[in-house]
């Protein structure tokens, strides 16, 4: 059952609705089978500052793009500012007063920061805009970053990260015809340092008590506990907990996160292995703890989205000894104008050389062969690999891991939109191989997934934090270490 | 800031093609000392405004990342249009010039719209403006209409008409691109068109516009090279296809990221063809100029590769 995130008083009286600015009823937003918001009850009042937290893929991503016109919900009721009805397109958001600081910014890096400026404000035009637009943008700049040497005629791709996140975070803030009413900051300190990041959260105590309204939504769960009134946790494309940030502290904060349930590892691998079996990796990231993996197990690399994982694995990964699944299918998994068949034995091509030039018919064959292993949804393995789903493309790219001789593969968040079924039929693929004798060591953001491991390495910031065993493998012990 | 009285902020990049330009010039005065004058300069870069126009319409795709190989044929069949129609039937002409503009935008909505590589479309493009060329004008020939031959061939005092084309073209341009709140939205289209496009722009018409401003220029190129030449023939600009890409890029434009520079872009036409007019006073003979000019080329980009990589750092 979704759980409310309205404040008590405005539930009896009339009067105190007029104050909301955003207020979500049950909306949900499905992308095909997947679910991203399940009945999300929301409201966001008059200058306050609203925190939002939760695991990687509980939904705040879609929130957002509801709000700033990206995205229309599905289902459910969406009022803006009073007035009934989505928000259709960005530019209804700006007349909203909705203003979005984007994780991944937003600023042209061939632009200036004044013409940067310009692009979100339609009124900046005609004589002079220019200097309308510097000064604009550098009373922003003073007003939120005190002490910063940032000049708007400077290009964005002169600037540092630091600095380019400061621009962004400064252009929402200023006003021509329409003062921001809402300002959503996405992780908006992840680029600033701490004392940049203090300026920043000073500036929204100020922003509330003009009456504007800012939506924070971090990782950095010290600093909704410090700067924001009420915190609205998200878990599974639901608000699973909104209370005044007084009556929070860290560790309710993660308990909400992982729902409440303490679900126990499934060590069912650990089990039936023979012990004692031989260690064959170990590996420091960033001089924290090391990460040790034997023969025959699956090892998860858990934490936050973004901590490090990929980068380790990248680093580790050697081509003699190891086969790598790609997460990102499309950039760097499939080639798109191949077969299906030739996908799969492109990793592992020298095994069908016979005299330095390819056997079709042992390609074929094997390719025959991994399709009746890993269930290839295909009617001809010929066929050009984008034909298939996406699931069953993530197959290929498991079956051309799989293919070589590799004795550890590694795994980059491979299952990313994959479908239910997909996922028990490689999991049950992992579990075989495992048995067989090879190491796995899986990245992945799916507490699910990390039931499936027999040990779990949590990262943060590159470093790991924890190393948990087959039994602490438990989604509160996984956020603690996160977070 | 106190240098924003002057259009144009010095920059770095225009350091090469000034300097490429310069040197070049110098040459061209030391072999032949009669360029060095009214006559020998007019002679020299009248021939240049056409490419420099072609240039520009270049710059326009480059400014939201794309090619177009097809400016080359288009300036040939408006040097036919203009030769044969606009001379004999000045209306019928001005509609389809007009038209011409008009079909750029068309394509730059369908490059939009499905989302093609600009390079495929105006490859094949290419083709059918060349086609409809030689429809019109199946062998060389025709007549420039009067007031263009005399436009053209107006005589200036004191300064070349080609040399104050030259500087009203960059100069228009730089303003247009570089200093209006209009060019911030086509460059920002060329830069991180997501972004600019959440911000409530729409990238169609961004598109369409830097398109149909290409056509403009290549329409006003054709023009200038029949007021020229008085007479026109379908193949008489194919080479400008890939002077303007290589002009372009020499006076200081990207290929990506929306980075353009107009009145390098300028500046770059003129060396290019200057350099030809050099190769010429060499004594250099003709089956050896093409080959020396793409060597000339391939040396002055090679240059700017370099400068460009060392700003990156």
């Amino acid at each position: 059952m979704p759980s409310s995130c309205v404040p008590l008083a405005t539930e009896s009286s009339h009067a105190d609705r007029a104050h909301s600015l955003v207020r979500f009823t049950e909306i949900a937003k499905s992308f095909g089978p997947v679910r991203a918001l399940d009945g999300v009850d929301l409201t966001i009042e008059a200058g306050e500052c609203l925190g939002l937290v939760g695991h990687n893929g509980a939904g705040k991503s879609t929130l957002i793009n509801l709000l700033t016109g990206a995205l229309a919900p599905t289902s459910g009721s969406m009022e803006v500012a009073g007035a009934p009805g989505s928000v259709h397109d960005p530019r209804a958001a700006r007349a909203l007063g909705i203003r979005c600081v984007f994780q991944e910014l937003s600023l042209c890096p061939n632009l200036t920061v004044a013409e940067n400026t310009r692009l979100v404000h339609p009124g900046l035009r005609g004589w002079n805009w220019s200097r309308r637009a510097a000064s604009l943008i550098e009373a922003a700049l003073d007003t939120v970053f005190p002490g910063h040497r940032i000049r708007a005629g400077a290009t964005v791709a002169s600037l540092s990260l630091t600095e380019r996140q400061m621009v962004e975070i400064a252009r929402a803030f200023t006003t021509t015809d329409i003062a921001p009413r809402l300002v959503i900051l996405d992780e908006p300190t992840s680029s600033l340092d701490a004392s940049t990041a203090s300026q920043l959260l000073a500036h929204i105590g100020r922003v509330t008590q003009r009456g504007c309204s800012v939506l924070l939504v971090t990782h950095m769960l010290h600093e909704v506990l410090e700067s924001a009134d009420r915190i609205a946790v998200m878990s599974d494309g639901r608000v699973v907990g909104c209370d005044p940030a007084g009556v929070h502290d860290r560790d309710s904060l993660v308990a909400l996160m992982s729902g409440g349930t303490h679900r126990a590892s499934v060590a069912r691998l650990a089990a039936d292995r023979r012990t004692g079996s031989s260690q064959v990796l170990r590996a420091t990231p960033k001089g924290g703890e090391p990460l040790v993996a034997n023969q025959g197990e699956v090892i998860g690399l858990g934490g936050l989205a973004g901590h490090g994982q990929t980068e380790f694995l990248v680093d580790l990964f050697s081509a003699r000894t190891m086969a790598m699944v790609a997460g990102d299918r499309k950039r760097d998994g499939v080639f798109p104008l191949w077969s299906i068949g030739e996908n799969i034995s492109v990793g592992a091509y020298r095994k069908h050389l016979r005299h330095g030039l390819l056997n079709l018919a042992s390609e074929e064959a094997s390719a025959e062969e991994w399709r009746g292993r890993m269930k290839i949804r295909a009617p001809d393995m010929g066929n050009p690999i984008l034909s298939l789903s996406g699931g069953n493309q993530q197959k290929a790219l498991f079956a051309r891991a799989l293919d070589s001789d590799a004795g550890i593969i590694l795994m980059d968040d491979p299952m990313r939109g994959v479908d239910v079924q997909t996922k028990q039929d490689v999991y049950a693929m992992i579990r075989a191989q495992a048995a067989a004798g090879r190491t796995f060591l899986w990245y992945t953001t799916e507490m699910d997934e990390l039931y499936e491991c027999d040990r779990v390495y949590v990262f943060r910031e590159g470093r790991i934090m924890a190393a948990l065993g087959p039994d602490e493998i438990t989604e509160e012990r996984v956020l603690q270490a996160s977070f | 800031m106190g240098r924003a009285v002057l259009p144009v902020r010095v920059d770095a990049r225009l350091l090469l093609p000034v300097a490429t330009f310069v040197i070049l010039l110098g040459a061209i005065f030391w072999l032949q000392p009669r360029t060095m004058s009214y006559f020998g300069l007019n002679l020299m870069l009248n021939l240049a405004v056409p490419l420099a126009l072609a240039t520009i319409a270049q710059m326009m795709f480059l400014t939201i990342n794309d090619l177009d190989l097809s400016i080359g044929s288009f300036v040939g069949l408006v040097a036919c249009i203009t030769a044969t129609w606009l001379h004999d039937r000045p209306w019928l002409g001005v509609l389809a010039l007009l038209g011409c503009i008009a079909g750029y935008a068309a394509v730059g909505a369908l490059v939009q719209w499905r989302q093609l590589p600009s390079i495929v479309v105006t490859l094949g493009l290419s083709f059918v403006w060349l086609g409809l060329a030689i429809l019109l004008l199946p062998s060389p020939g025709g007549n420039a209409p009067d007031w263009l031959a005399s436009f053209v061939g107006f005589h200036m005092p004191l300064v070349p008409l080609p040399i104050v084309a030259c500087v009203v073209i960059g100069l228009f341009t730089h303003v247009l691109m570089m200093r209006t709140s209009f060019g911030v939205v086509l460059r920002g289209m060329g830069g991180f068109s997501r972004a600019v496009e959440r911000a409530g722009w729409s990238a169609l018409r961004a598109r369409m516009t830097l398109y149909a401003l290409a056509g403009c220029f290549g329409v006003l190129s054709g023009l200038a090279l029949v007021g020229l030449t008085t007479s026109a023939d379908a193949n008489i600009a194919q080479r400008y296809t890939l002077l303007s890409v290589a002009g372009s890029i020499l006076g200081g434009c990207s290929f990506f990221g929306g980075r353009i520079a107009p009145i390098g872009t300028v500046i770059g036409a003129l060396t290019l063809a200057l350099a030809s007019s050099a190769l010429t006073f060499l004594h250099l003979g003709a089956d050896w100029q093409v080959g020396a000019q793409g060597a000339i080329l391939i040396a002055v980009l090679a240059l700017r590769a370099l400068t460009g990589r060392e700003r990156e750092a």
